[in-house]
């Protein structure tokens, strides 16, 4: 029973930083016939992304965020005692970003930081352990972020993956509040599907080789990539998708004992508009109560929650709110949470 | 429930012609790819409640082939 539930702990504001470079799918033909590509990207949804140019990292996305929200909220930087930074695509192997990223954003050596390596539920699961360490009693504010440039994880030539992910990061300020009331995690992994979203080579499994780098055709589709970049079997995802997600959303309401109509929104990850229209409609939920931004920002892994907080609820989460947010993808990994807000600060989106 | 299956499974490739019979190669329609895939996947789900799971899936040729598996899942 991986559920959790936490106290009078929560998110007073979010900030969300994306490159400014952005990229047409529909013209994004440089691989593929115009017909293809169109008929890939009605299917999926997304119609614009953004990448990062070269020598920007999901950390600048992050600091960039994080500036933002420090000066739009007044936050006293030696207040911050833990910062957490979320991503697959980190700075180097070592050390980890997030220590980098205490030093940059100035803040003091009694920093707790540490990095998580998790995908698309990664902002859920960071969230319930700066949660749990929040709920104790001497961290004044932390810092979750969230970065990733997921545009660089797979290959151009892969029509199952060419036309899916983005980039971008976020930064969250959680504080300890009675406002904020009771919120419930529930968490999941199963490894025995670790082959359905993957990047074979350039760990320690297999270590970096010319051959690793070599890009051949790996299907009877004519799909190019190394094995160095990410594959995603779609089908697998999709399947594994609607049969969890639905399960598991059953269960946090259980454990909370709260109907679905008392939540204002259903924060997904946006993984694409198949899959999520298909979740929504799945579930039946009342489209105004879905935010999405998977049309223009893509899959940006486990930023899109937050992304899309930051982007579609400005001005919505006045007063007090209850959100639904759900989190799934490689690992495979899955997790939702239910959660209050009390008048929470978005700062507006930050384009770098 | 077979001239159901290849009614749903017509609508959801937008096939028109009569080309989908109880012993097509679903595989090698036309219409046929990754998406098509998705898109029966999720159909599947919606009508019968059933997920074949790729590897599985993998392994059926026709299109009675499917309503069989989806058969077996469900009984």
């Amino acid at each position: 029973m991986a559920q959790l539930s936490f106290s009078d702990v929560g998110i007073s504001g979010i900030a969300a930083a994306v490159p400014k470079n952005t990229i047409k799918n529909y013209e994004y033909t440089e691989h593929f016939p115009e017909e293809d590509v169109k008929a890939v990207v009605d299917k999926i949804g997304i119609f614009e992304r953004r990448f990062a140019e070269q020598g920007v990292c999901s950390s600048d996305l992050c600091f960039a965020a994080a500036e933002k929200l420090i000066v739009d909220m007044s936050i006293n930087r030696d207040e911050i005692d833990l910062l957490v930074f979320v991503s697959q695509t980190p700075d180097y192997r070592m050390p980890a970003t997030s220590i980098i990223l205490q030093h940059r954003l100035g803040l003091s050596h009694n920093t707790i930081a540490f990095d998580l390596n998790l995908g698309c539920s990664g902002f859920i699961y960071g969230m319930s352990i700066v949660y749990s360490m929040m709920e104790r009693s001497n961290l004044r504010k932390a810092l979750l972020l969230d970065g990733e440039t997921r545009s660089r994880i797979y290959s151009p030539k892969d029509r199952k993956t060419a036309f899916i992910f983005g980039d971008a990061g976020v930064a969250a300020l959680i504080e300890r509040n009675d406002h904020f009331g009771k919120s419930y995690f529930s968490m999941n992994s199963d490894g025995s599907k670790e082959d359905l979203i993957k990047m074979n080579a350039g760990g320690y499994r297999n270590p970096t080789t010319v051959e690793t780098l070599q890009e051949k055709v790996v299907d009877e589709y004519g799909n190019i990539r190394s094995e160095e970049h990410g594959y995603m079997n779609g089908g697998d995802v999709f399947n594994f998708v609607i049969r969890e997600i639905p399960a598991d959303i059953k269960k946090i309401f259980a454990y909370a004992e709260k109907q679905t109509s008392e939540i204002d929104f259903f924060v997904f990850h946006q993984a694409n508009d198949f899959i999520n229209s298909y979740l929504a409609k799945k579930l039946k939920l009342e489209k105004e109560k879905v935010p999405a931004t998977i049309a223009k920002f893509g899959n940006t892994s486990s930023v899109s929650i937050p992304l899309t907080i930051v982007s579609e609820l400005q001005g919505r989460l006045n007063d007090n709110k209850q959100l639904f947010l759900s989190g799934f993808g490689v690992g495979m990994t899955w997790a939702s949470a239910i959660i209050n807000t009390k008048d929470c600060y978005l700062s507006e989106l930050v384009e770098i | 429930m077979e001239t159901r299956f290849i009614e749903l499974f017509k609508e959801t490739l937008e096939i028109e012609a009569d080309t989908v019979h109880l012993d097509t190669v679903f595989r090698e329609l036309e219409q046929w790819d990754s998406l098509a895939f998705l898109s029966v996947i999720a159909m599947i789900d919606e009508e019968y409640d059933v997920v074949i799971e790729g590897n599985d899936f993998k392994k059926l040729v026709t299109i009675s082939e499917l309503i069989e598996e989806i058969k077996k899942r469900k009984a």
